[in-house]
């Protein structure tokens, strides 16, 4: 069964007097429980490909569809209920809510979907231990290091247990120890929780966790390999 | 309900991630409403005590006249009712005060000078509770019952007339035949009151003997009654009609009076006007410092709307900030009203302005009046009119495009 599926999907952006073509008649097609890494020089399209299978972008015209539900054509109402009950997210950066501490920011998805008080602490208090940050739940991102407010945000991620986890470049602030870590929790999620990762990145240690590659220039898909993971 | 919780928690907050900003904004929201509500206080309490003051003379919530009598104020045009005949309908019909009197143009005399005045022929006894003269601080004494043969004169209108206690003055007035009336009254006492213009105007002599002198048997002209609440005289009204037919005219204190009537209504509608014009000046202030407080996490709204939260949320969440400002403002301007007002309610002694302050009725000292009624309504005014100013930025940030604000720099 299709997790993701993206027909012939075209996105153009103005950038002074010139159209940048930042998808190009693309298609492709994750299966639930795959592991893609999406692959590209800046530019290539591979952001703007994550932020239209999230709901986040919309395509100039195409079909996105996340199982069997057409996204492309949905209200923002309806987007933003799909992504909080299917997708989660991981950004580059300005990942968390300054205001709330790494529990609060934990918890903030599960709040908005109204998950009762005592399950949203159990399930942050135990995904910030998976995420090796236990003792650390009540400081302020301002107060973390930039590998601990990533794993915040990854744990916010996926501590609803979505379907989908969308990553634009999460190793990007990241040293060597702590994406290593970050990679290995993934793809343990990815294993345990069958859970369907998209990862836009240009970090070749990445990669070699991936089960397949996407490689995209010029909003455009090059290159489609599965491989074995690291 | 548990998105509100969650919006709640986020705006307060935010709210305190600039203090200095919102400490600044929580000071002009408070020192605004302290200002509304305190100026509104000294508003009232002025108007109050001109009303209150301004009824004592009329005197009485409500009056019955001959129907011509408003239009005709003389001796002809008498209560058609013998005193008799009004003590039977009127003494035990539950008022708190009640009184049958003789009021008609005179001119009093003294070896001196003659000056107009308004003749009042009273039983003493029955207006003691409601008479604008305080009977204990009258100089020399206060008429002893209504055949009292003295007359007592304002402290003013007597050094007009070079006249004092114990010396005699001279009433004339006309009968209801149009024949002069006219006596001797030795003056046995003078009254001082609030406002100047008032010690000028009246005499006070005893009803029966004004009724002798008017030749008027034991009719009157007027009858006042005094109910519970001025501001609510309807009650009285119904009552007093119920006991009285065609043949006299009920007016209310706002009929008889229509100056004092229109300065009641007018003050709810200046109080309302007050209140918008301070608004309207903090609004500035409030609306800039939402415009600010969304344009500096455009980003963590884009995040927001990326994991999930809708972008009604994203309006509820800053005009929830605004109204949580508005409450913190709200109640320390409250408090601070009450904490100032309070000490002042025994009196502000404004004597340096009075002679001034004659001219609209009002006198030398001002009585703060805080009227629940005004503070909520200052409060209600800068709620709602807060909540349409918070709604623009509220809108603009709920707009974003997530992807748009995210990558916003």
């Amino acid at each position: 069964m299709s997790a993701v599926r993206c027909i012939n999907l075209c996105k153009t952006y103005r950038q002074g007097d010139q159209d940048i073509k930042a998808l190009d008649h693309l298609s492709v097609e994750i299966e639930k429980g795959e592991f893609v890494c999406l692959m590209s020089p800046s530019g290539g399209g591979k952001t703007t490909l994550l932020n239209a299978i999230g709901g986040l972008d919309i395509p100039d015209s195409g079909e996105v569809w996340i199982a069997d539900e057409r996204i492309d054509q949905m209200s923002k109402g309806q987007l933003a209920d799909l992504r909080l009950a299917n997708i989660g997210f991981v950004f580059q950066a300005y990942n968390l809510i300054p205001v709330l501490t790494a529990q609060e920011n934990v918890e903030f998805v599960m709040q908005v979907k109204g998950v009762p008080a005592g399950q949203r602490r159990e399930k942050s208090f135990a995904i910030l231990e998976e995420v090796g940050l236990k003792g650390l739940e009540s400081r302020r991102p301002a107060e973390m290091s930039g590998g601990q407010q990533q794993r915040v945000a990854v744990a916010r991620a996926i501590v609803s247990r979505p379907e989908l986890v969308l990553a634009d470049e999460p190793t990007a602030n990241l040293d060597s120890k702590t994406s290593a870590e970050l990679m290995e929790l993934f793809t343990e999620l990815n294993e345990h929780h069958n859970t369907t990762f998209v990862i836009a990145t240009h970090d070749q240690r990445v990669q070699a966790y991936a089960k397949r590659l996407v490689r995209m220039l010029d909003g455009r898909i090059v290159d489609d390999i599965k491989q074995n993971a690291a | 309900m548990h998105m509100f919780f969650v919006l709640s928690r986020l705006a307060w907050r935010y709210l305190w991630r600039n203090h200095r900003r919102t400490v600044v904004m929580l000071s002009a929201i408070a020192v605004g409403t302290w200002a509304m509500i305190f100026m509104t206080a000294l508003t009232r309490g002025m108007v109050d005590q001109m009303i209150v003051d301004g009824i004592s003379v009329i005197p009485g919530h409500v009056q019955i006249h001959d129907p011509d009598y408003l239009d005709d104020p003389s001796v002809y045009n008498r209560v058609a009712l013998s005193d008799t005949e009004l003590t039977a309908r009127f003494h035990d019909a539950g008022f708190v005060a009640w009184a049958s009197r003789v009021r008609v143009p005179a001119v009093v005399t003294s070896e001196r000078e003659s000056r107009g005045v308004t003749l009042l022929g009273i039983d003493p006894q029955a207006e003691r509770s409601f008479s604008f003269v305080d009977y204990d601080a009258v100089e020399g004494r206060f008429l002893d019952g209504a055949d009292d043969k003295g007359v007592v004169l304002g402290a003013k209108l007597a050094d007009t007339l070079e006249t004092r206690v114990g010396k005699r003055v001279v009433l004339m007035s006309q009968d209801p035949d149009n024949e002069i009336a006219d006596r001797g009254f030795r003056v046995v006492g003078l009254f001082h009151a609030e406002i100047e213009v008032t010690e000028e105007s009246y005499a006070f002599i005893g009803k029966r003997t004004a009724q002798d002198m008017l030749r008027i048997g034991d009719t009157v002209t007027e009858v006042v009654f005094v109910g519970d609440d001025y501001r609510d005289v309807e009650p009285l009204v119904a009552n007093v009609m119920g006991r009285v037919d065609d043949s006299v005219q009920v007016s209310r204190w706002t009929e008889v009076d229509t100056y004092l009537g229109t300065m009641m209504g007018m003050m709810d509608g200046f109080m309302l006007i007050w209140v918008i014009v301070i608004f309207l000046a903090l609004s500035f202030g409030l609306v800039n410092t939402l415009v600010m407080a969304v344009f500096e996490r455009i980003r963590e709204i884009g995040l927001m709307l990326a994991l999930g939260m809708k972008p009604a949320s994203v309006l509820g969440q800053i005009i929830i900030e605004s109204m949580m400002l508005l409450a913190v403002g709200l109640l320390i301007g409250d408090v601070l009203a009450w904490a100032t007002i309070k000490p002042l309610e025994g009196g502000i002694d404004i004597s340096v302005v009075a002679k001034g302050m004659e001219m609209f009725g009002a006198s030398s000292m001002l009585y703060p009046n805080l009227s629940i009624d005004d503070v909520i309504l200052a409060n209600m005014v800068v709620m709602i009119l807060g909540f349409l100013a918070s709604l623009s930025p509220a809108w603009r940030a709920s707009r974003y495009e997530p992807v748009e604000a995210i990558t916003k720099v």
